[in-house]
């Protein structure tokens, strides 16, 4: 308990610092680092013909979609042809075609679900160039996109800011310097950095043992900074090599909660701009709250159901004072894993440090209701757009409930953009309870299932709500690399991303052209507690609506069978 | 038109840019300052012993002479296998299919991870006779999430004393102290579980035996 307090507490302060530096990033305004990295950003310009100009909210959707296509098109070759290139000094093979495209849409959209395993399924090479690579850039589309719609939220034109300066500056002022810190300290605890082969050793009972190397430090740090999830090794961070020890599972965990919380930072700073020096915008501030409420709610959850343990367990007549082991770690235990699991769900970044197939039903179901949400803080700048949409969606019910206009940051919110939040709203359900429904109607659908009744929903929902929500967590257990499986679920991750940002930067430059009101006596306040409040209950009202009765056939049927 | 053909052309410089600078610099530079300053840590933490790798502290290894501590239960048998493991059988399928990672994946309601626990207790209790089946932690049961798990709780070492002692032939008292030599207390007494590290304690039993 105590543990989990104390990782939340140093939490605070890292992410206001995180927050103000990503402002400042944001808003091209003067950083430390300015000195060394204003050349290298120049080369960069210079040498890909970047002209700093800007952009409307359409040319800037424009450019960020043609770039993710390059980038799709250079991956997925890559990974169709890895066996024949360099640095694959364990002779894995060519990845077959529905897989590479399941992968390379996953890695692409910032999701990282993975129907493969690491260690027998990519080379060195495919690990640093396509997936080191992928993770850089996903997360910095994520982020651009995100900087791109509060700009347009606080300004008076359509016109601002460059994508491809958006882009380059995250990575090289934000993802890059932060991975490289990480990376050291991985390395230190025993996470391996190197390109040799794996090694066989001799055990001292005369049997054989296979370890897999590679370069790990450097994806595992990149992994958790830019919210991607995905593991060099196929238990991704329940392996000691990606997660050697409790600091080093600390560090993976601070540093995947970090520029999702940071957004939001910015983002009140952005809107509190005209006043001087604060610490925490008002407006942020409450939006923050809304998000942590969700999260500890979440948690707290999660904790007492995987401490309880497994009744049918404790009916063996073992003693399950250290709760639910199956699945866990041992350095871990319980509290490190609930938490890992809360915050990789939540910020939506998909690592595991246990097997969430093997959670206590309710124990599973917080994980996955915090991916139905989508919006307790998010991957890294899609998190805090979801929870706009949710912001506005409140401001629109709370004045017609008292009879005044919506109005947002001194924008009317009409019917136009009603429209389209309502469609980004409902995307995302339709997504997870239509695939999910076609994968339970077919066989093709329904041999992946590994685990017999309720669960077997379980691990079907959980699959397409990792999938539309850009997670990439999984219940592993479903034997996902089939035909079937590798395209639904790569459809998912694809419109579960595109869709949205395209919706939510439309709503943006909607806004962006309104003329701006000053408030008045009569504009619903929406940076206080009390608006907090309505935030939650909207949020919790439309995923319940939404979800309840898919949960109460999956795990909640699983608790009841289990305990009565 | 001219614009989207400005964008196009932009938008494939920057991915090679990011392609050259994410997929080549930036791994190869963490690689030359690991193996700089971590070189041990950097190439799997590797155990020697008289010139031969036996191992990595990382990791955990399977074991099951009675003389050894036993560890979590594992869905890849901690990637060990001997030299049978490797052939085929008459339907072309091989005991051990390479290296990997991973669980069981069975949901707490699966019939199967029943089935599984009460057979590994019935064997547990019978290698270890002075144990009731109550003293038994679940950690020792239950499978671990990597299958590479390299530790297990106190009092699982602690119920297997008395079966390491008889059938290594070092007394009890001896091997209480190699559990306490190899147990990792909570980082600063709060993150984390007190754990015993199941190599490290093999191979100070190893050492033991070797001696005498």
């Amino acid at each position: 308990m105590w543990q989990i307090a104390i990782i939340l507490v140093i939490y605070v302060p890292l992410v206001i610092l995180a927050g103000h530096y990503l402002y400042h990033v944001t808003m091209q305004q003067k950083t430390w680092l300015d000195p060394v990295l204003n050349r290298v950003d120049h080369v960069i310009y210079k040498l890909s013909g970047i002209k700093q100009v800007n952009m409307t909210g359409k040319q800037y959707v424009l450019a960020l979609i043609l770039t993710n296509a390059f980038m799709v098109f250079i991956g997925y070759v890559l990974l169709r042809v890895q066996s024949a290139l360099f640095l694959n000094p364990n002779d894995v093979g060519n990845m077959e075609a529905t897989l590479s495209f399941n992968t390379i849409i996953s890695f692409m959209t910032n999701t990282n679900l993975q129907h493969y395993s690491g260690e027998s399924g990519l080379s060195y090479m495919s690990q640093m160039l396509v997936i080191t690579f992928m993770m850089f850039t996903s997360a910095a589309t994520g982020y651009a996109a995100c900087m791109a719609f509060c700009r347009r939220l606080v300004a008076k034109t359509d016109t601002l800011g460059n994508f491809f300066v958006d882009f380059v500056r995250v990575i090289t002022r934000v993802l890059m310097p932060i991975s490289i810190i990480v990376s050291i300290i991985l390395v230190s605890q025993g996470s391996p950095q190197t390109f040799s082969a794996n090694k066989t050793v001799q055990t001292i009972e005369g049997k054989m043992q296979d370890i897999a190397l590679g370069p790990i430090a450097s994806l595992e740090s990149i992994k958790h900074v830019g919210t991607n999830g995905g593991g060099f090794n196929g238990a991704n961070s329940t392996t000691p090599f990606e997660n050697p020890t409790v600091l080093t599972n600390i560090v993976e965990l601070l540093s995947m909660m970090l520029l999702p919380g940071a957004c939001v930072v910015a983002f009140s700073l952005m809107v509190a701009h005209r006043r001087k020096k604060m610490l925490f915008g008002k407006q942020g501030f409450v939006i923050f709250a809304a998000m942590s409420v969700l999260f500890l709610i979440g948690l707290v959850t999660c904790y007492v159901a995987e401490q309880a343990g497994n009744p049918i367990i404790s009916e063996l007549g073992i003693t399950q004072d250290l709760g639910s082991m199956e699945g866990k770690e041992m350095r871990f235990g319980v509290a490190q894993s609930a938490l890992f699991t809360v915050a990789t769900t939540a910020f939506t970044t998909g690592s595991v440090n246990n097997m969430h197939d093997t959670l206590t039903p309710i124990g599973g179901l917080v994980p996955m209701f915090n991916m139905m949400l989508n919006v307790v803080f998010g991957g890294k700048g899609v998190g805090l757009m979801n929870m706009m949409m949710y912001v506005l969606l409140t401001i629109f019910i709370a004045c017609l409930m008292i009879g005044r206009t919506p109005q947002f940051l001194g924008k009317k919110i009409e019917e136009k953009e009603m429209k389209l939040i309502a469609l980004c709203i409902l995307i995302h359900p339709a997504i997870i309870l239509l695939f999910s429904a076609l994968a339970v109607a077919t066989t093709a659908g329904v041999a992946g299932i590994t685990n017999p009744g309720a669960h077997g929903l379980s691990q079907v929902l959980y699959e397409f709500a990792s999938s539309s929500a850009n997670n990439g967590s999984g219940f592993e257990g479903l034997a996902d690399n089939s035909t079937f499986w590798n395209v639904t679920t790569g459809l998912a991750m694809f419109f579960g991303r595109y869709l949205s940002i395209i919706i939510q930067l439309a709503i943006a430059s909607l806004l962006a052209k309104k003329m701006w009101h000053s408030d008045s006596v009569g504009t619903l306040k929406t940076d206080n507690a009390m608006f907090a409040f309505l935030l939650v209950g909207i949020v919790l009202m439309i995923g319940a609506l939404t979800f309840l009765p898919a949960l109460a056939l999956g795990p909640i049927t699983e608790h009841l069978q289990i305990h009565f | 038109m001219k614009g989207l053909f400005e964008n196009a052309k932009q938008g494939l410089l920057v991915t090679l840019a990011m392609f050259v600078l994410c997929g080549l610099i930036y791994p190869f530079a963490i690689t030359g300052v690991a193996q700089a300053f971590f070189a041990h840590e950097a190439n799997g933490s590797l155990i020697e012993i008289d010139g031969e790798t036996v191992g990595s502290e990382k990791l955990g290894q399977a074991f099951t002479a009675p003389e050894y501590f036993w560890g979590r239960v594992s869905a890849v048998n901690y990637n060990v296998y001997t030299k049978e493991d490797v052939l085929p059988n008459q339907n072309g399928e091989t005991a051990y299919s390479g290296v990997s990672s991973g669980t069981f994946n069975y949901a707490p309601s699966n019939p199967e991870l029943e089935k599984r626990i009460e057979a590994d207790i019935e064997t547990f209790l019978k290698a270890n006779p002075s144990v009731n089946r109550e003293e038994i932690p679940a950690d020792l049961m239950t499978a671990s999430g990597s299958g590479l798990d390299p530790h297990i709780s106190v009092d699982a070492a602690r119920i297997q004393i008395d079966r390491v002692a008889k059938a290594s032939g070092i007394s009890a008292a001896e091997v209480k102290e190699i559990i306490k030599a190899n147990t990792e207390n909570r980082v600063l007494g709060i993150f984390g579980e007190d754990k015993v590290n199941v190599l490290a304690a093999n191979l100070d039993i190893y050492n033991k035996m070797k001696e005498k």
